[in-house]
């Protein structure tokens, strides 16, 4: 059933890989922009959690304004090229749009919106900077949507701004766990370097903390503390024989795929765990890197699954194949991955329960938890008075995004329990003008 | 089956579609190439005088994402030697006999005027087009519009012409002129035998942002040129109308100007054009479309019940009329269909900054209402709304009543001061002035996140 062969050089790789969304040239960005209605009060604005002017933009780059294009979409969302190529758009801004009433292909918006914000980004011209500085110092936590976007705003208030990550490379999850047919690498990276060169904050790499002395020092050197630290490990199930070599976090192997790509082994026969959409692009990376069977199982129905639709249709188009109202009861297997024993299951009440007898075993050579990711809360502990809510998500401010110390702020993932790109770059953006008010009110 | 021969002022052709003189129509290659792809004639391009052309020649207005939807030449006439271009007409008809080679004049002298339509019919032109049109390069040596602008000049050229001239003389007008029957009838005195319009339009076409200069540009500079296409239709129907209408005229009209398909045409020819000239088309298109012309046409006189062209031609001139014969009475109001609405609120935002103010948005849905006592039947929000059948036009009066400015003033019933009952403003309902601040604040921030308080809820990643 294999429909990709195993990549074994980059550009193999790239081809089983290919974007998604690739890149629009001038003449589909003119024709495509030529079918904005340049609707009242329009649904696709109302539908993006940024805000972007969308009819604006559009009109924009018809008139061949593609600067003028990108000033609007960066002024809402610092994200702009990255929110274009991995934003759902399905759901979001295109699922708004009215020709989906009409029953016409919606705008292509996020096509259309990374094409500004490239074409700017290509021309290296700047569109903000710094603002009048304020004397202020920022420790922004986490190179991620979240902390980036925010150095970005707060930097354009005139705070001076240190970023700490962790990891090597900036923009977080869009780097490291967004799927590789979604964005590539350099074109992640290559929107961090137009904003860093921008605004003028320092990243410090490598520079995870960890510690209650970390914690210490930067409340020491910093006014205030912006945590943007996401999610963190692929929480554990608990089954026996998670621990089999081949037993991996869904979280942790997007992570290695993006970083090696074809260096990444990937089993013959792969079976994923989980129905939400990073189950999805597991399961369709793992076919894409020539896994020669790939079992999509998850203990509710099809129609339970929590991924979009055409998430799941995307698995599918690659030859995943679903295995509904089962639940895994072991990981089979001699210190190696062999299989995964299954009880089916049915739901009553709401209620999962497994049906007595019915178990069996898919053989396999690789399982891929995408089961949810756990809450930093180890070291979310290393701060005092920080509160947390039941599932293990910073009590925050809606408005200003500020936590139960004062001093601390948060947004994104860490905040939200886990949502979308453009949810974090847009809350962190909002957290920013709070953080703002807090510094301009301290005395 | 619908005959679509014509026999337009004595010339025949197998179907009213003619390539209009121009660089189309610049070789007999091009001409036998056109015949050959269903062309019923062709206007040969201008012959006379020895010119000389610059590069580059041709303008174009793009509108969104569609090219050339209106088009400009600074290109002068045919600059191939007469001999040439004679030799050659007289291939084309020998291996076209049937098909309607013209050939388009433009020379000064009595003298010249004579020997070149000699020598045209000596080649076996089937007629002639005076091209009294040309707005650029050949006005400034007195030829071209300026002879179009001045019908006594024209009047005498075409008398001299139709001194020697043994077959249908076209005489080819400028639209560059305040009323066009003016020329017409000139024309007509002067014993031409019909009349072809529309020429092209003075024009400047657009202007390069980064050089400073109009197109086309020659060496950093540029002139006014002649503008075609699509986008000069109206303005070629309504200059076709007025001469078919006018009782001095009578004269076989050919149409031009913005001819592209098979409809153009047909307004063309209800409006009383008995032949068609098409030239902008061919050069963006190519000839080959007058496949879909030709079937086009067929096939709506097919559904009409139209045996031959002429049953078709000027059938709509009957109800072009002046304003004050239309009937006051007639009653329209806007109406949306619900259910094919999208809710794009085009219709809202035209009627409430382009129009009257008649059509409300309602909590909770975005499908506009139309205010039914403020619409004042204007056709606006039908006319940008995206659907179609989405927003009509209803009739609203019961029929019975019909009268006409033009009656109301022969019965001396018209207002003479806005006081008055009968005038239309009194009952034009308008909103407070005041009323307009504020609501151009969008409910959405322009470029700014949008609602700072609350961050809005999105689809959250589910994983178990």
């Amino acid at each position: 059933m294999a429909e990709y062969s195993p990549p074994t050089t980059e550009q193999e790789f790239q081809v089983n890989f290919a974007q998604l969304k690739p890149r629009m040239n001038r003449t589909e960005a003119m024709l495509e922009s030529s079918r904005c209605l340049f609707c009242f009060d329009a649904p696709c604005i109302q539908a993006c959690p940024s805000g972007i002017d969308i009819p604006q933009f559009i009109r924009q780059i018809n008139t061949g304004n593609v600067t003028g294009a990108a000033r609007t979409i960066y002024e809402a969302n610092y994200f702009g090229n990255a929110c274009g190529k991995v934003c759902p758009t399905e759901v979001l801004c295109e699922g708004a749009c009215v020709y989906n009433l009409q029953d016409v292909k919606p705008i292509e918006i996020g096509r259309l919106q990374s094409f500004a914000t490239r074409a700017q980004m290509d021309s290296g011209e700047a569109l903000f900077g710094p603002g009048t500085p304020t004397g202020r110092r920022v420790a922004v936590i986490g190179a991620g949507p979240a902390g980036i976007s925010c150095a970005c705003e707060l930097r354009a208030l005139g705070h001076e701004v240190d970023v700490f990550e962790a990891k090597a490379q900036p923009s977080g999850l869009t780097v490291y766990g967004v799927a590789p047919y979604k964005i590539t690498n350099e074109e992640t990276l290559a929107e961090m370097a137009y904003l860093q060169g921008q605004f003028g904050y320092t990243v410090h790499y490598n520079a995870p903390i960890a510690s209650r002395a970390d914690v210490q020092k930067l409340e020491a050197d910093y006014d205030a503390v912006f945590l943007g630290i996401g999610l963190g490990s692929t929480s554990t199930l608990g089954l026996p024989g998670e621990d089999r070599v081949g037993c991996v976090g869904a979280v942790e192997f997007i992570e290695q795929l993006r970083q090696q790509h074809h260096a990444v082994a990937v089993g013959r026969r792969v079976v994923v765990l989980g129905g939400g959409n990073t189950a999805m692009d597991a399961a369709s990376e793992s076919a894409r890197m020539g896994a020669e069977h790939v079992t999509l199982a998850y203990r509710r129905s099809k129609s339970d699954m929590g991924a979009y639709d055409f998430e799941y249709d995307l698995a599918k188009g690659v030859g995943v194949e679903g295995l509904f109202n089962v639940a895994p009861v072991e990981i089979t297997g001699n210190g190696k991955v062999e299989g995964v024993r299954f009880v089916r299951t049915a739901t009553t009440g709401g209620q999962v329960q497994p049906v007595p007898g019915s178990e069996f075993v898919v053989p396999c050579d690789m399982v891929i938890k995408a089961t949810g990711q756990s809450k930093q809360t180890v070291f979310l502990g290393l701060i005092e008075g920080l509160q947390l809510d039941a599932k293990g998500r910073i009590i925050l401010d809606s408005r200003t995004g500020q936590t139960t110390n004062p001093r601390y702020f948060a947004a994104g993932d860490a905040g939200n329990g886990g949502a979308e790109v453009v949810n974090a770059a847009t809350e962190a953006k909002v957290t920013a003008r709070g953080i703002h008010e807090y510094l301009m009110s301290l005395k | 089956m619908p005959d679509l021969s014509i026999n337009f002022a004595g010339i025949k052709s197998p179907n009213p579609f003619w390539l209009a003189s121009a660089p189309p129509t610049n070789s007999g290659y091009q001409v036998m190439k056109a015949f050959d792809a269903g062309w019923g004639g062709a206007v040969w391009k201008t012959l006379g005088v020895p010119v000389v052309n610059v590069s580059s020649r041709y303008g174009g207005v793009n509108y969104r994402d569609k090219r050339l939807i209106g088009f400009n030449n600074i290109e002068l006439i045919s600059d191939r030697p007469l001999s040439d271009n004679l030799r050659e007409i007289e291939e084309v008809k020998k291996r076209f006999p049937h098909h309607a080679v013209i050939a388009s004049l433009m020379v000064q002298s009595r003298q010249e005027w004579h020997d070149i339509v000699r020598a045209s019919q000596d080649a076996g032109a089937d007629g002639l087009e005076l091209n009294f049109g040309c707005p650029h390069g050949m006005c400034e040596r007195g030829m071209g519009s300026a002879v179009g602008q001045e019908p006594n000049v024209l009047r005498t050229i075409v008398e001299w012409v139709m001194e020697v001239a043994t077959v249908p003389v076209i005489v080819k007008l400028t639209p560059n002129i305040s009323d066009i029957t003016e020329p017409a009838l000139a024309a007509r005195q002067g014993g031409a035998n019909a009349i072809s319009l529309i020429n092209t339009i003075q024009s400047i076409v657009g202007v390069d942002l980064d050089q400073f200069s109009p197109y086309p540009i020659v060496d950093g500079q540029g002139t006014n040129g002649g503008y075609c296409g699509p986008a000069v239709k109206p303005i070629a129907l309504n200059m076709v109308k007025n001469c078919a209408q006018h009782p001095g005229v009578q004269l076989p009209i050919s149409g031009i100007g913005g001819i592209e398909n098979w409809r153009d045409a047909v307004e063309h020819i209800l409006l009383g054009a008995s032949s068609v000239q098409v030239c902008t088309a061919a050069m963006h298109f190519g000839f080959g479309i007058i496949r879909e012309m030709t079937s086009g046409l067929e096939q709506y006189m097919r559904e009409k019940g139209f045996q031959t062209i002429n049953d078709m031609v000027g059938r709509a001139l009957p109800n072009v009329k002046h304003w004050e014969e239309l009937n006051l009475h007639y009653k329209v109001t806007a109406s949306i269909n619900e259910q094919k609405c999208i809710g794009c609120q085009l219709c809202y935002t035209a009627c409430e900054d382009g129009a009257h103010q008649a059509i409300r948005l309602n909590e909770g849905t975005r499908v506009p209402e139309i205010i039914d006592e403020n619409c004042v039947g204007c056709n606006l929000c039908s006319l940008v709304c995206p659907v179609e059948e989405c927003i009509t036009m209803e009739r609203r009066d019961d029929g019975t009543r019909h009268e006409t400015w033009q009656q109301r003033t022969l019965a001396g019933n018209i207002p003479s001061e806005f006081e008055d009952e009968r005038a239309g403003g009194r009952h034009h309902w308008v909103p407070e002035p005041a009323a307009a601040l504020g609501k151009e604040k969008h409910k959405t921030l322009p470029g700014k996140a949008r609602q700072f308080e609350t961050v809005p809820a999105s689809p959250q990643i589910v994983s178990e």
